[in-house]
């Protein structure tokens, strides 16, 4: 979405984590979906039917280029066109933290999707809490690589915090992905003290219907 | 399908010297039913192309004009005139409609004044111009028209289709009137039904025309006195809705012509009086009022929910096959944005691939023919997956 470099540099490894986690054959809506990598390597792999949400002009061109059908929109306007459960999936790959009311769009996501799939960097990395702790300085690292004047990320948070707002509104986890490393490496999966040593969370969540 | 797009690096070119063909469908006895009732036949149909037929006949994109537009789309009939087609810049050798990979038609539409029958055609029957005897034509009328030029061509499947503003209704009909001839399709600054207040701005240009005495009830043709003043002043009016509040402040501010003080008189002081003017005179010299009269009339008409949808559009776009692009402008308040996405809305419903830009512009309505780099880009990205994807099943 905003942060095309984010897109670029560290979310291919994402799509190892999410391409599995997606059923073959289903109707997945890619909000933020930037470029289409996602898009374009789930329909080629699991033959999905999918949909992309983005603002920017350039995005959807090349979104248009790769064949896949995307939508220039704002996802702060929220999925009023889209009916209840009209997708089996709805991703925010990275992108919660740049939008105005995430959780308004993640209760969109809930009502639009059968499944939602949530993934941000997380702000209760070490390297975070060093950072501000100890330096006195706005958190720079691979998965916040922006300054403080420039960045596009208004509602950070913490894996922690996602649990909890889950909590707080019956929103069913139904898997959680600590990550922590980046692209070309790739990220492994964290076991313990997820929220000190993951620097990314993946959600997949539901509500009861 | 010969690929030569991606061979050297030849800048776009032009398609050249191009002259304007016709073609005569529906003859007698088998005339053409048009909706309003009647029927219509021999039907001549002025037309161009661009570009050749591959011998699969599968690379054929239908290109559709506008309002006051014509089939003369790139290219010009002689070396020395001033301007090409109207969509030259998207029509050529290694251009958006790359000419070395595609077939390009455009057609005058039925009711025109541009070499297709119309108001101002010679009813064989009497031997005088049609007139007010001209049947009402409408979009799916237009449709229909194309479609019987295209069998007597010999061609069945339309490899796209493209249209902006009326165009793209044209473009809206054939896909759901002929779902399975068309693969692909751009709507561009378009929409599935005209709102009251466009429907208002047509019947002011309407009223200027039949208000003036020189109109003769339609039956102008053979008199020396044509309706100008009127056909001129429902251009200034239809030009102030293809134009933005930004665009024309712009383009004109509140600057005077060839004046520095207001001179206190009813005569054009503004610039933007004298380009309107200028507007208007100009486009009597290369339009016919009648068929003025005909198109708006078939635009207000049009209307996709109703015609194919019971009133519902989700409804109508059940029938779509093609894979269809929806393509706006910020600034166009003749038929604005939302008005696009209610027919994404509806495609999407049904799960059809179908894909939405709203390039930012403030141009206005007529930014479908002046912003042409971001437009040339979202096209050529379009036509380009799917001539690769479809070269791809072929081998």
């Amino acid at each position: 979405m905003l942060n095309n470099r984010l897109h670029e540099n560290i979310l291919v490894s994402d799509y190892d984590r999410i391409a599995p986690l997606i059923s073959e054959g289903s109707r997945v809506l890619d909000l933020g979906c930037g470029h289409g990598e996602l898009l374009e390597r789930l329909t080629r792999e699991r033959h999905i039917h999918g949909m992309g949400v983005e603002i920017d002009e350039d995005a959807v061109i090349e979104c248009i280029h790769k064949g896949l059908s995307v939508f220039q929109g704002d996802l702060d306007e929220g999925l009023s066109d889209y009916g209840d459960a009209s997708y089996d999936y709805v991703i925010l790959n990275h992108t919660l933290q740049v939008i105005r009311r995430p959780d308004f769009v993640v209760e969109e996501m809930l009502r639009v999707g059968k499944k939602a799939i949530v993934s941000f960097p997380n702000f209760g990395h070490w390297k975070v809490r060093w950072q501000l702790l100890v330096q006195g300085n706005m958190p720079h690292t691979d998965k916040l690589p922006f300054y403080w004047f420039n960045t596009p990320n208004i509602h950070l948070l913490t894996i922690r915090d996602f649990v909890d707002f889950c909590r707080a509104r019956s929103i069913k986890v139904l898997n959680e992905l600590d990550l922590a490393g980046s692209y070309p490496a790739g990220t492994r999966l964290i076991h313990w003290g997820a929220n000190w040593r993951a620097d990314e969370g993946l959600f997949v969540i539901s509500r009861a219907r | 399908m010969a690929d030569e797009k991606k061979a050297g690096n030849e800048t776009p070119g032009s398609v050249g010297i191009v002259s304007t063909q016709t073609i005569t469908v529906a003859h007698p006895p088998d005339v053409l039913q048009l909706e309003c009732g009647r029927s219509l036949g021999p039907i001549t149909v002025a037309y161009e192309t661009y570009g050749a037929l591959s011998a699969k006949r599968d690379n054929t994109i239908l290109i559709q004009h506008a309002w006051t537009g014509d089939a003369h789309v790139a290219g010009r009939h002689h070396p020395d005139d001033a301007k090409p087609g109207w969509w030259d810049i998207m029509v050529g050798p290694g251009k958006a409609f790359d000419t070395n990979r595609y077939y390009v038609i455009c057609m005058n539409v039925i009711g025109g004044c541009k070499g297709t029958t119309g108001p101002s055609s010679i009813n064989p029957a009497t031997g005088k111009p049609y007139g007010l005897t001209f049947p009402m034509v409408t979009i799916a009328d237009m449709v229909k028209v194309q479609k019987l030029v295209l069998e007597k061509m010999g061609i069945t499947q339309l490899f796209s289709m493209a249209g902006g503003s009326m165009g793209g209704m044209q473009v809206l009909e054939w896909i759901l009137r002929y779902p399975e001839s068309v693969r692909s399709a751009m709507i561009i600054a378009s929409t599935s039904r005209l709102s009251p207040q466009s429907i208002g701005f047509n019947e002011v240009g309407r009223h200027a025309i039949i208000s003036d005495p020189n109109w003769q009830n339609g039956d102008y043709y053979q008199s020396d006195k044509r309706p100008e003043t009127g056909l001129a002043i429902a251009r200034m009016i239809g030009h102030i809705t293809f134009l933005s509040e930004e665009s024309m402040n712009q383009k004109f501010g509140r600057r005077l012509q060839n004046q520095a003080e207001y001179s206190y008189l009813f005569t054009r002081e503004f610039e933007v009086e004298s380009y309107l003017h200028a507007q208007g005179s100009r486009f009597v010299k290369r339009f016919d009022a009648n068929t003025y009269l005909y198109i708006t009339k078939a635009m207000d008409y049009f209307n996709a929910a109703a015609d194919w949808g019971e009133g519902s559009l989700e409804k109508a776009c059940r029938r779509i096959l093609a894979k269809t692009l929806v393509v706006s402008f910020t600034s166009d308040w003749l038929f604005p944005s939302n008005q696009s996405r209610e027919l994404v809305k509806a495609l999407r419903q049904n799960n059809k691939d179908v894909s939405y830009i709203e390039i930012k512009s403030s141009y206005g309505h007529d930014a479908f023919l002046l912003e042409t780099q971001t437009l040339t880009r979202v096209m050529d990205s379009f036509l380009d997956n799917l001539y690769e994807s479809v070269m791809d099943h072929a081998e």
